[in-house]
C-alpha cells in the first residue's frame, strides 16, 4: 500500500439504539481502488455515508490526507476533494443532464470546460442526452450521469456506492472499465459492491463487512479465493 | 362585455396578489415539504412595514408631488418586501430550524406554524391598536388610465398587475438561471444529494424563506394600497394563496403563478353568472380547488406529490 489517503479508526455509527458500525478500522492508500464487500445491511453504505459527512460517527476517527474530517458536514467535505456517488444514483430528476453536470461543479465559481469535455468523452451517451431531463434516462445512463457529476467536482477520493445495482452486465462492464480509467488518471476509489467477483477483479484490495464489522481483508485475488467470500457472493451466510 | 372586463381586471388584480403570496408557500414547500402556515402573517407584516415607512415619507399623503409618487411607490414595495423577508427569516430560525435539528415529526412543524401565526397577528394587533381598517396615505390619485370596452382600468390596478408580473418574471429567471436558483431546485429535488454537491442546506432554506418573504411582503404593500388592512388581513388572502399554490401544483413555481391568477379571475368572473354575487366569491374559489383536485390530485402543473424516488 502506498501513502495512506483515508484512514478510519474504530468508527462507530448508530441509528438510534442500533449500532450500524461497531468500530471499524481500515485504510485506503492514495491511488488505490479499494472494495468494501458484504451482504445487505452489513454497513457498506453507512460506511460511505459516514466518510462523505452524510452521517456522523458516534465514536472513532476519520483521517483524510493527514487531518481529521469526522464531524465536518457533507457540503464542506466536497471542498476537500471527496466526491460521493450515492447508492441509487440520485441524479436530480427534473434537471437536464447538462444541469446535473453543472451541479457537480457547484463548489467552483464556474464550470471547468476541460472537465466537462473529459466527462462527455468518458460517457458519450451523456453528450447525446445533454438537453434531456435526467429523470427520463435509463438506469445505466443515470449511473453514468451520477459518476460524471461527481467527476465535475474534481475528486481526489471517489466514493462509489453500488454502481452496478440494477444494471445489465454489459453496462456494468462499461462502467467498471471507466472506473478503472478514472483511477488510472489519479483518482483514489472506494467502491462498495455486492457484486464481489467484479469488484475484486477491479480493486487492489478489499474488505469484507458483516453486521457492522470487518471480518476479512486482503488483496483482490486472495479474497476471491477465500471460501467465505465465495459463500458470501453466492448469497449464503458467511460462517463467522 | 363591460362587466366582463371589469371583473377580469379585478380578478387579475387580486389574482396577481394571490400569486405572489402563493409563491412563498410553494417555494418553502419545495425545500422543506412543509406548509408554512405562518406565511399569511409574513404577508401582513409587509403591509405594516411599508405602511410605517410610507407614512414617514408622505405623512397623510396630500401634497406629494407627482414626481415623488413613483419614488414613494418603489420605497413602499421595498420596505414591505424587506420587513416581510426579515420576519420570514426569523420565522425559519425560531419556529422551524430547531425542530429540524431534532428531527421532529411533521405535526410538530404544523403546530409551530400555527403558534407563530397567532403570535405574529396578535403582536401586530397590539402594536397597531387592534385597528382593522388602516389605510395607506393617499399619496397618489387613482385615476382612470384607459378603458377597455367601457371597463375602466385604474392606475392602481395596472401598477399592481404589472409589478406583480414583473416580480414573477424576475423570480422565474432567478430560479432557472442563477446559482442560487439552482441550489434551491437541487434542495427541493433531493436535499441529501444537494449537500454532496457542496450546497449548504440550512443556508438554502433560509434564503428560500427570505425570497418567499420578499414576494409576500411586496404583495402586502400592494394589498394595503388597494384595501383597508389590519392585523387580521393575512387570513383570507393567505388561505386563498395556499389554495392557489395547491391548485397550480404545490412545489411548482410556475404552478403557483398560474394558480393565483386563475383563482383570482375565476372567483370574480363568477359574478357574471346570473344568481351569483360577490357573496359567492370565496365559495367558488374553494369549489374550483376541490374540482381541480378531484381530477388532477397533483394540481394543474404538479407532476407528483412528495419527492422523487
Amino acid at each position: 500500500m502506498t501513502e495512506s489517503m483515508l484512514g478510519l479508526v474504530d468508527v462507530e455509527v448508530r441509528y438510534g439504539n442500533i449500532r450500524a458500525l461497531k468500530g471499524i478500522s481500515f485504510e485506503v492508500g492514495a491511488g488505490e481502488i479499494v472494495a468494501l464487500l458484504g451482504a445487505n445491511g452489513a454497513g457498506k453504505t453507512t460506511t460511505q455515508k459516514t466518510i462523505s459527512g452524510m452521517l456522523r460517527p458516534s465514536a472513532g476517527s476519520i483521517t483524510y490526507e493527514g487531518s481529521r474530517i469526522d464531524g465536518i458536514p457533507a457540503h464542506e467535505l466536497i471542498g476537500l476533494g471527496i466526491c460521493h456517488v450515492p447508492e441509487g444514483r440520485h441524479v436530480f430528476p427534473r434537471m437536464t443532464v447538462a444541469e446535473n453536470l453543472e451541479m457537480g461543479a457547484f463548489r467552483f465559481k464556474r464550470v471547468d470546460r476541460t472537465d466537462l469535455e473529459h466527462v462527455l468523452g468518458l460517457f458519450p451517451r451523456l453528450q447525446e442526452r445533454y438537453r434531456q431531463v435526467a429523470g427520463t434516462l435509463s438506469g445505466g445512463e443515470q449511473q453514468m450521469l451520477a459518476i460524471g457529476r461527481a467527476l465535475m467536482g474534481k475528486p481526489r477520493l471517489l466514493l462509489l456506492d453500488e454502481p452496478s445495482m440494477g444494471l445489465a452486465p454489459l453496462v456494468v462492464q462499461q462502467i467498471f472499465d471507466i472506473v478503472r480509467q478514472i483511477n488510472t488518471a489519479g483518482v483514489t476509489v472506494l467502491l462498495v459492491e455486492q457484486n464481489a467477483a467484479q469488484a475484486l477483479a477491479l480493486a487492489n484490495r478489499g474488505y469484507v463487512l458483516e453486521t457492522g464489522e470487518i471480518v476479512l481483508t486482503g488483496t483482490g485475488p486472495d479474497l476471491l479465493a477465500d471460501d467465505r467470500v465465495r459463500a458470501a457472493y453466492l448469497g449464503e451466510e458467511i460462517a463467522s | 362585455m363591460t362587466q366582463f372586463f371589469d371583473y377580469l381586471i379585478l380578478g387579475l388584480t387580486r389574482g396577481s396578489m394571490y400569486a405572489l403570496i402563493a409563491l412563498g408557500y410553494t417555494l418553502v414547500y419545495g425545500v422543506l415539504q412543509l406548509i408554512n402556515f405562518a406565511h399569511s402573517e409574513v404577508f401582513m407584516s409587509g403591509a405594516f412595514g411599508s405602511y410605517i415607512i410610507v407614512h414617514l415619507m408622505v405623512g397623510k399623503g396630500p401634497g406629494t408631488a407627482t414626481w415623488e409618487v413613483p419614488f414613494v411607490f418603489i420605497v413602499g414595495v421595498l420596505s414591505g418586501a424587506i420587513t416581510a423577508a426579515i420576519i420570514a427569516w426569523l420565522l425559519e430560525r425560531v419556529a422551524y430550524r430547531p425542530l429540524r435539528r431534532r428531527g421532529a415529526p411533521k405535526l410538530a412543524f404544523l403546530i409551530s406554524a400555527i403558534g407563530a401565526s397567532f403570535f405574529l397577528s396578535t403582536l401586530a394587533s397590539k402594536l397597531f391598536n387592534s385597528q382593522t381598517s388602516n389605510q395607506f396615505p393617499a399619496f397618489f390619485r387613482n385615476t382612470v388610465l384607459f378603458s377597455i370596452d367601457g371597463a375602466h382600468v385604474r392606475s392602481l390596478e395596472l401598477i399592481i398587475i404589472v409589478s406583480a408580473l414583473g416580480m414573477m418574471f424576475f423570480l422565474d429567471r432567478l430560479v432557472n438561471t442563477t446559482k442560487l436558483g439552482r441550489s434551491i431546485r437541487a434542495v427541493s429535488e433531493d436535499a441529501p444529494t444537494a449537500a454532496l454537491m457542496g450546497i449548504n442546506i440550512d443556508k438554502t432554506i433560509s434564503r428560500t424563506f427570505v425570497i418567499g418573504g420578499l414576494l409576500g411582503g411586496a404583495a402586502g404593500f400592494l394589498f394595503g394600497l388597494n384595501y383597508d388592512f389590519g392585523f387580521n388581513m393575512g387570513f383570507v388572502p393567505g388561505v386563498k394563496a395556499f389554495a392557489a399554490a395547491v391548485l397550480g401544483g404545490i412545489g411548482n413555481i410556475r404552478g403557483a403563478m398560474l394558480g393565483g391568477l386563475l383563482l383570482g379571475v375565476v372567483e370574480n368572473l363568477v359574478n357574471l353568472v346570473p344568481g351569483f354575487n360577490t357573496a359567492w366569491t370565496d365559495v367558488v374559489a374553494f369549489l374550483v380547488l376541490v374540482l381541480v383536485l378531484m381530477f388532477r390530485p397533483t394540481g394543474l402543473l404538479g407532476e407528483r406529490l412528495g419527492r422523487a424516488a
